[in-house]
């Protein structure tokens, strides 16, 4: 084969007959390697595929999407009335905590990951991520750290059914579910304030972490040192390059919370006094290290639903994404000064004038940036040909959404304004329209557009109408009565409230939103089943798309590329559908070489079930029951096993061969 | 460590030609630095609030500390031959060399476990007040990455005797191991700096 061959090499057969031909190879340990494994089970747990951990990651994420949802129309449920009773004051901390938690530790930002996983490597050429084995241990960690987490829920859940009881050995186990919100300001999350559910959400977190930083750190390298010949990068696509920008984040900011962490689970645990007010310990000292983390997590989640709309909106408008290079440049700006903000969630603590002026300031310049993007995106659809696909609605849901989130946003930004709205259903306004209306627009656009290509199924019927319509309404009635609530001084966190405030009326509003909101996303659930059940193959490309990933078959081969494409220019299939000669995709020869996977493995998930041990064994140490050391101390061993075995056992491989099989 | 059966596939070029366990290791030191900023800037932080409520030149012993400084450092040169050794395939002297950087490294963990029992002898605890907490922490937590680095260099000491290391698979790995190494070093002259020395101005 030449280097001149245009056609998009998709060989004919699949390879589910070839790979269960092939025979599983010993690793060093002297073990099978769980390759070509005809259970599909066992070929789940142990992939190391980049396509198939990040089906899983969305998978996970929807289902958190699901329980943060239920927690969060039990929240509206109990605000529905004035001095409603459905729920306790304890139930209700306990639920809007885990509600914020698990919506963004476990909902939008595995289901970024999702999108990271999935589209990364076919972005940029590549057979899969530089580590595919830490990236399965990136996976597993998250399940892990999501299940210590939620174990207080379990408990609560089995001392409803009088199965378990906080006596005896358990008797220092109170307050199971964490309730100290989602930034579990201190001194709120000590010891004397807070009981073993605080302990679970730290452990959760650190682990939680973990999964962060190996999948981040593992993405830089695959994104810098994997892309295909030709893919430079001022050629790729917006949404690897956001990821780009996105994992540097998180690496520079994740280190700041993991390390607050540690030092109130040392305050929990062995008595020392980093928050302890008692013992010297400055409380404020917790929010600066949480903001410091936690505002370029709001970053964090935007970042990639941006690169999703930069994506989307080129494709439908048949138009080349309006200032390529500005839309990035702004989401590095963005990334750079998201560490420069973090003091705008502490305007009311007293930092000084000097600083708090410049944190003011900081935050307004931020909105130069996003607006950069916004008038980009406006410039892309600007005259193009706009076709009002599912995927297109949602991004321009995103871009109307978001804007409003961003206005409410140059709000706060204004400290004396703040200083009023601070703490009130403002910010829940505020940070819901940038949230709900826009980054979860922008997944849900996301999973429209790229579902297509996952599965190879089509989309069927116009419910995606529907259920854009049902959540564009629903979040607006939902949030939009909040600004009111919170400019009329209603307090964020307050389980129930008075008749007589003014506050019924927009609290009814905003629950019967939450409603619409709710059905919406049901809709959306069964749209993806219906697709997934009964879809029509979808083809190649059925959108008309322009970056790469199109250009493998729907869904793609377990290797990909058969053979690694060179890429002519920026919106490479495009450039390859409509360009000039000069500018097709073409091929590299291999010399019949073949393909070479990367082996499953049982590391990554073994190392990560220690996670759970050791997770649950620190958390009820501090509670005092007995051998629960001795868990955390198993819990290390089998990661350190596991790492062990994952080290002897090398990294393996086998070869495919695309053409062969073809002929 | 490399398998030999990713030499002969190997999926060709890199983009940036830098290997990709060499940059994961410098993601992950970037990150690391992020760690200790974190620590670092909690002690000090609290050091400037409290200025008076505890003098720690009573404690400190300048001699003990520069004398594990010096070691530290020493192993950090230790560590740049054994990584010049493989480069060369010199295996015997790369093996001395990271019996050395061995030694030393358990020597350092040494002078901190005395150090540690001497200042809990003294009465200065994780819980007695804030030079506790940042301190014990901050210098703990170093001394934990050492502790990996001794345990790291001596996996691959044992792993040099299987016969499966070579000059061409493995200098990269030890590389890796020395960026580590040194790094951990590098963060320990920040803290006998900003931490030891700066109590005796």
């Amino acid at each position: 084969m030449s280097q001149t061959e245009t056609a998009t090499p998709a060989p004919k057969t699949s390879h589910a007959h070839q790979l269960h031909v092939l025979k599983p190879e010993r690793s060093r340990l002297g073990l099978m390697r769980p390759d070509h494994s005809k259970s599909v089970f066992i070929d789940w747990l142990t992939t190391v595929d980049h396509k198939k951990i990040g089906i899983m990651y969305g998978a996970i994420a929807l289902f958190f999407l699901f329980i943060g949802g239920i927690e969060a129309l039990i929240i509206r449920t109990q605000l529905i009335v004035p001095e409603n009773n459905l729920i306790s004051a304890e139930r209700y901390n306990q639920l809007f905590t885990m509600h914020g938690t698990t919506m963004i530790f476990l909902a939008v930002m595995p289901l970024n990951s999702a999108f990271f996983n999935f589209l990364i490597p076919l972005q940029i050429g590549a057979r899969d991520v530089a580590f595919p084995r830490i990236n399965a241990l990136s996976l597993w960690s998250f399940v892990a750290g999501a299940l210590v987490i939620n174990f207080g829920w379990l408990l609560e859940a089995l001392q409803m059914m009088g199965l378990f009881a906080a006596s005896g050995p358990t008797a220092g186990m109170t307050d199971l579910a964490p309730s100290g919100g989602w930034f579990g300001y201190a001194p709120l999350s000590s010891k004397e304030y807070s009981g073993v559910g605080t302990d679970f959400w730290i452990m959760g977190l650190q682990i939680l972490g973990v999964a962060s930083l190996t999948a981040s750190m593992n993405f830089i390298v695959t994104i810098l040192n994997m892309r295909a010949p030709g893919m430079k990068m001022m050629r790729m696509p917006v949404f690897t390059w956001m990821s780009l920008v996105v994992a540097f984040l998180i690496i520079f900011a994740f280190p700041a919370i993991t390390i607050a962490l540690g030092q109130l689970m040392f305050d929990r645990t062995f008595g020392t006094n980093f928050f302890n007010v008692a013992g010297g310990g400055q409380p404020i000292l917790w929010q600066h290290l949480f903001w410091i983390f936690g505002h370029p997590e709001v970053y964090i989640l935007v970042l990639p639903a941006m690169g999703i709309i930069s994506e989307v909106l080129p494709t439908f408008s048949k138009k080349p994404l309006f200032g390529y290079s500005i839309v990035i440049f702004s989401g590095a700006v963005i990334g750079f000064l998201g560490f420069a903000v973090w003091s705008h969630h502490m305007f009311t603590t007293g930092l000084g004038k000097v600083a708090t002026a410049a944190f003011s300031l900081l935050t307004m310049a931020i909105a130069v940036p996003t607006g950069v993007k916004i008038f980009n995106w406006v410039g892309t659809i600007w005259g193009g040909r706009i076709r009002f696909t599912a995927p297109m609605i949602f991004s321009l849901g995103f871009v109307w959404m978001f804007m409003m989130g961003g206005f409410s946003g140059i709000m706060h930004a204004a400290a004396p304004a703040d200083a009023q709205q601070q703490d009130s259903y403002f910010v829940i306004a505020h940070f819901h329209y940038v949230i709900m209306g826009g980054i979860f627009l922008a997944l849900v656009s996301g999973i429209y557009y790229w579902v297509p290509k996952v599965f190879g199924k089509m989309w069927t019927g116009s419910l995606s109408t529907w259920v854009a319509v049902l959540i564009v309404v629903g979040l607006n009635v939902t949030f939009f009565p909040m600004h009111f609530l919170g400019l009329l001084g209603m307090p964020r966190r307050t389980h129930t409230y008075l008749e007589g405030f003014g506050w019924s009326t927009y609290n009814l509003v905003c629950t019967i939103g939450s409603y619409i909101l709710a059905i919406g996303i049901l809709l959306l659930l069964v749209d993806l089943i219906r697709c997934l059940r009964s879809g029509e193959p979808a083809g190649d490309d059925p959108w008309d798309a322009r970056t790469l990933e199109w250009a493998t078959t729907s869904p793609p081969q377990v290797y990909n590329f058969a053979k690694t494409p060179i890429i002519p220019a920026r919106d490479a299939l495009w450039s390859h559908k409509h360009g000039p000669e000069g500018k097709k995709i073409t091929y590299e020869d291999d010399h019949g070489h073949g393909i070479h996977m990367p082996s499953n493995s049982w590391m990554p998930l073994i190392a990560s079930i220690g996670f759970v041990p050791l997770g649950l064994g620190m958390t009820l140490k501090q509670a005092g029951v007995p051998y629960m050391g001795s868990l955390a101390i198993f819990g290390l061993f089998v990661i350190t096993l596991g790492l062990a075995l994952w080290a002897i056992e090398g990294p393996g491989g086998f070869h495919l061969h695309p053409e062969e099989d073809e002929a | 460590m490399s398998d030999t059966a990713t030499a002969h596939h190997d999926d060709g070029h890199l983009s940036l030609n830098n290997d990709n366990k060499k940059l994961l290791m410098w993601l992950f030191l970037g990150s690391d630095c992020m760690f200790f900023g974190t620590l670092i800037s909690t002690h000090l932080i609290y050091r400037k609030i409290y200025p008076e409520s505890f003098d720690p030149t009573s404690l400190f012993s300048l001699e003990l500390t520069s004398f594990s400084t010096f070691i530290l450092l020493m192993s950090s040169f230790l560590m740049a031959l054994a990584v010049s050794a493989m480069h060369k395939g010199e295996l015997k002297s790369f093996r001395r060399n990271v019996l050395g950087v061995i030694f030393f490294g358990l020597i350092f963990l040494g002078c901190q476990v005395y150090e540690f029992a001497h200042f809990v002898h003294e009465g200065l605890t994780l819980s007695t007040n804030t030079f506790g907490s940042t301190f014990y922490m901050m210098t703990g937590t170093h001394g934990v990455h050492v502790a990996i680095g001794v345990f790291w260099l001596i996996c691959m000491y044992f792993y040099s005797h299987t016969g499966k290391m070579d000059a061409h698979e493995s200098a990269v790995d030890v590389e890796i191991a020395g960026l580590y190494w040194h790094f951990v070093d590098i963060v320990w002259i920040v803290i006998f700096t900003a931490v030891y020395l700066i109590e005796f101005i």
